[in-house]
């Protein structure tokens, strides 16, 4: 199940052309298979394959247009990872930086 | 062009009613959003969402479009100073769907205006603000949702 592990994000992450897929959707966003495919040097099959990964990491979603099934990207599952690592850093570090003006100011 | 749009989609292990609560009532909004949203929540009515850093500031404004406790939700979103002018109303549709023991909660933010300040802000605001309403719904402790940001 997609869900909330967070394993089938970074398999989804570990491959350079499911990562080109998203730098697309990225820059442009909601877009069909064919639009998909014209920008990348893949068959149809293989971009369908990748993003069928995507989908399941809920790293690209997709919603219909009449007929047409359009593209997302979808950050969240990336930002999770962003709370649960880097943030914490980022919040040391102004910590730190903080502490440091409040000592040179006292002087 | 008003034909920017974004797809947002977590999972969230609650239950649906909590997560239409966690939308809609100001004393939960906050606690994961740092702004309450105020309404009646009947279709018509207006909504807008309020700083809860006392100072009470409104940074959001908009009109409910449709309720349907607790699976969907559509609003209009605009800055105030936009509020009377309909023509750069942007909409967001919630969408909450139980999926086994979780829900599957779809934000729509469309009738977006491309790279304009409010398409770049959304951008930056949903992953965050989603990030942090699914923290706190499934362990009760809220993130720091706009840490490092101003």
């Amino acid at each position: 199940m997609i869900a909330t592990d967070i394993d089938p994000v970074f398999k989804a992450l570990a491959d350079r052309s499911r990562r080109k897929l998203l730098d697309v959707l990225y820059s442009n966003n909601g877009q069909t298979l064919t639009e998909l495919c014209e920008h990348l040097d893949m068959t149809r099959q293989a971009v369908t394959q990748h993003l069928a990964l995507l989908e399941q990491a809920n790293l690209v979603v997709t919603s219909r247009r009449g007929r047409e099934k359009l593209h997302y990207l979808n950050p969240v599952p990336v930002h999770e990872i962003y709370e649960r690592w880097i943030r914490k850093f980022e919040r040391s570090r102004l910590q730190a930086l903080h502490d440091l003006k409040q000592q040179l100011e006292e002087k | 062009m008003k034909d920017s749009k974004f797809v947002y989609v977590t999972y969230i292990a609650t239950a649906p009613e909590k997560v239409f609560q966690a939308l809609t009532e100001g004393a939960v909004t906050r606690q994961y959003w740092g702004h309450e949203n105020v309404s009646d929540w009947k279709p018509g009515s207006p909504w807008k969402h309020q700083a809860s850093d006392g100072t009470g500031t409104v940074r959001m404004v908009g009109e409910v479009v449709e309720s349907t406790p607790p699976r969907r939700l559509v609003i209009t979103w605009a800055y105030p100073q936009d509020q009377a002018n309909k023509a750069k109303h942007t909409r967001v549709k919630f969408e909450i769907e139980p999926i086994g023991d979780m829900v599957r909660l779809t934000v729509t933010h469309d009738e977006l205006e491309a790279a304009s300040e409010m398409d770049k802000g959304i951008r930056q605001g949903w992953p965050r603000v989603l990030s942090s309403l699914k923290t706190f719904l499934e362990t009760g402790k809220p993130l720091d949702t706009w840490a490092g940001m101003k």
